[in-house]
């Protein structure tokens, strides 16, 4: 694959690297305070609740809503072309916090507000499989 | 307790280079251009000037913008910063620079700043070094675009107030109603809103026509205190107030889609000048994407929560109306460099308080509100002007 035609790929980072483990594993994993049980995401040095350090790894259902969406008309790069039209939606977990991903596994028409979903993995490369979500119709 | 900022400095000069396609300078020539410009309307020298503020640019950028800028023009001032970027720093460095005049750091501050994101970037690099601002690692795999971004608030947007497509397009449409009457803009054939509707759709909701134009091009200010404004040619623009407010960066974070911090920086700024969304005579918002407008009109305090999109289609925000918004065009109609964009709301809003607007004159107009963002609706300021400090 040349390097031009490559989907744009996270780099983890010692902060981030046990999420993008888990999403290599088949996890979703997000951070519980083990001081006041608040979820969060992204992965963080301290709880935005209670600022205790005491965040943990926290396996989601992977269940969520759709908070909002749209579907792109006109990729980012060469590389998404041939994916148009997809959706980029903001999922909100069971758990509370919010992620941005892509809504698959329907008629990109058929996906709106308050629509449940639940998530898989999209295999970018060796290392890095990528949260994305099927819309439950 | 400190003083206030209110009515202590004032913008003395103020002017665009050519906007559009500009094919024939560079990113650093529109700079330094605009800075030219800016002086020449304040009848000063680049000698006079111990204080510049500048941003960088995409096409060209430098790792020290200002410092660049100033050995360009060969001056040595004491105060040079390069503005963090993205469009609500762009007036956040306004204020700060006239407190640096306030506490006496420096007599005179050129604020300058340009870009040529139409011809400086192919179109792919454009679109991916905006969409850059985007989570590296929790944004940008999905493969949005700014639009994209953008379009995550318009649809939360209309589905919690019931706001229509018409109702955004109607926003560009008076836009560009305003363009029509800049000889410098760079769209100035008129549109209607089934123009808009017709345009095709970029990502849902957001059509061709919601979203701000690419542009070559670059504007800038000179700012003084408010003793040494009365000895400039022109009538001087007082800052009568300024404030920030910051909710996110990354829209994911948003902790709301549809209400923003221009509801913060609105506030701020409103108490500084001691005025309220009533005595504005004009306002110029950040029309970035169209139901960015709406949302700014409503959290600014100019209508109800969920009330912009009438308020925008009744015709109220048209020049001749209540309360004229963009009234050179907006990064929508008149011209969009990219981190530099609200300056051309800065530099309009001056000759508008000059009163030498021309025939898109606001008749009397006093005080306006000028507001920008950053980010995907993350950092804003509102700046409060005004004719008498």
């Amino acid at each position: 694959m040349s390097t031009e035609l490559a989907k744009l790929m996270p780099v983890p980072t010692p902060e981030t690297q046990g999420y993008w483990q888990g999403c290599n594993e088949g996890r979703l994993l997000i951070q519980r305070c083990t001081a006041c049980g608040h979820h969060q995401f992204y992965p963080r040095l301290l709880c935005t609740a209670c600022a205790s350090s005491d965040v943990a790894w926290h396996e989601a259902s992977g269940n969520g809503r759709v908070k909002s969406f749209t579907i792109i008309r006109r990729a980012v790069t060469e590389a998404y072309a041939d994916d148009v039209p997809y959706v980029v939606a903001l999922i909100e977990l069971a758990e509370g916090p919010t992620m941005m991903s892509n809504v698959v596994g329907c008629d990109v028409e058929k996906v709106h507000i308050g629509m449940s979903v639940s998530v898989r993995f999209e295999r970018r490369t060796e290392e890095i499989a990528v949260p994305i979500f099927n819309g439950n119709e | 307790m400190t003083s206030s900022l209110r009515g202590q400095v004032a913008i003395v000069g103020a002017a665009d280079t050519e906007v559009g396609k500009v094919a024939h300078m560079s990113a650093t020539q529109l700079c330094i251009d605009a800075a030219q410009r800016a002086l020449a309307d304040a009848g000063i020298g680049k000698d006079d000037v111990d204080g510049l503020v500048t941003c960088n640019s995409m096409a060209e950028p430098h790792m020290y913008h200002a410092e660049a800028m100033a050995e360009y023009l060969q001056i040595f001032p004491k105060y040079c910063v390069s503005a963090g970027a993205g469009g609500g720093t762009t007036f956040a460095v306004l204020y700060q620079a006239a407190a640096a005049i306030a506490h006496g750091i420096c007599e005179t501050v050129l604020i300058s700043m340009a870009d040529s994101l139409r011809t400086g970037l192919s179109r792919e690099q454009a679109m991916v070094m905006q969409s850059s601002s985007g989570h590296p690692q929790f944004e940008t795999p999905y493969g949005s675009t700014v639009p994209g971004y953008y379009a995550l608030i318009a649809q939360a947007y209309m589905h919690e107030y019931g706001a229509t497509p018409e109702q955004l397009a109607s926003v560009a449409v008076t836009c560009r109603k305003h363009a029509c009457l800049h000889p410098g803009a760079q769209m100035r054939d008129p549109i209607t809103v089934d123009d808009v509707m017709a345009s095709r759709m970029i990502a849902d909701p957001l059509r061709l026509l919601d979203c701000s134009l690419v542009s070559d091009g670059g504007a800038a200010i000179v700012l003084t205190s408010a003793e040494r404004a009365k000895d400039f040619p022109h009538q001087p623009v007082y800052l009568l107030g300024a404030g920030e407010g910051h909710g996110h960066e990354h829209i994911s974070q948003a902790h709301s889609l549809t209400t923003s911090a221009a509801k913060l920086s609105g506030e701020r700024a409103y108490a500084m000048a001691g005025l309220t969304p009533k005595d504005m005579d004009l306002v110029q918002v950040y029309d970035c994407f169209t139901p960015v407008v709406l949302i700014e009109l409503e959290d600014l305090g100019f209508c109800g929560k969920g009330e912009g999109g009438a308020f925008v289609a009744e015709g109220h925000t048209e020049i001749g109306g209540s309360l004229p918004m963009n009234t050179h065009g907006g990064l929508l109609s008149h011209s969009h460099p990219g981190n530099p964009g609200s300056m051309f709301a800065l530099t309009e809003t001056v000759t508008q308080l000059r009163h030498a607007a021309g025939e898109r004159q606001v008749q009397g107009a006093e005080t306006a509100l000028v507001h920008a963002q950053g980010g995907i609706l993350s950092s804003h300021c509102s700046v409060i002007l005004g004719r008498d400090a």
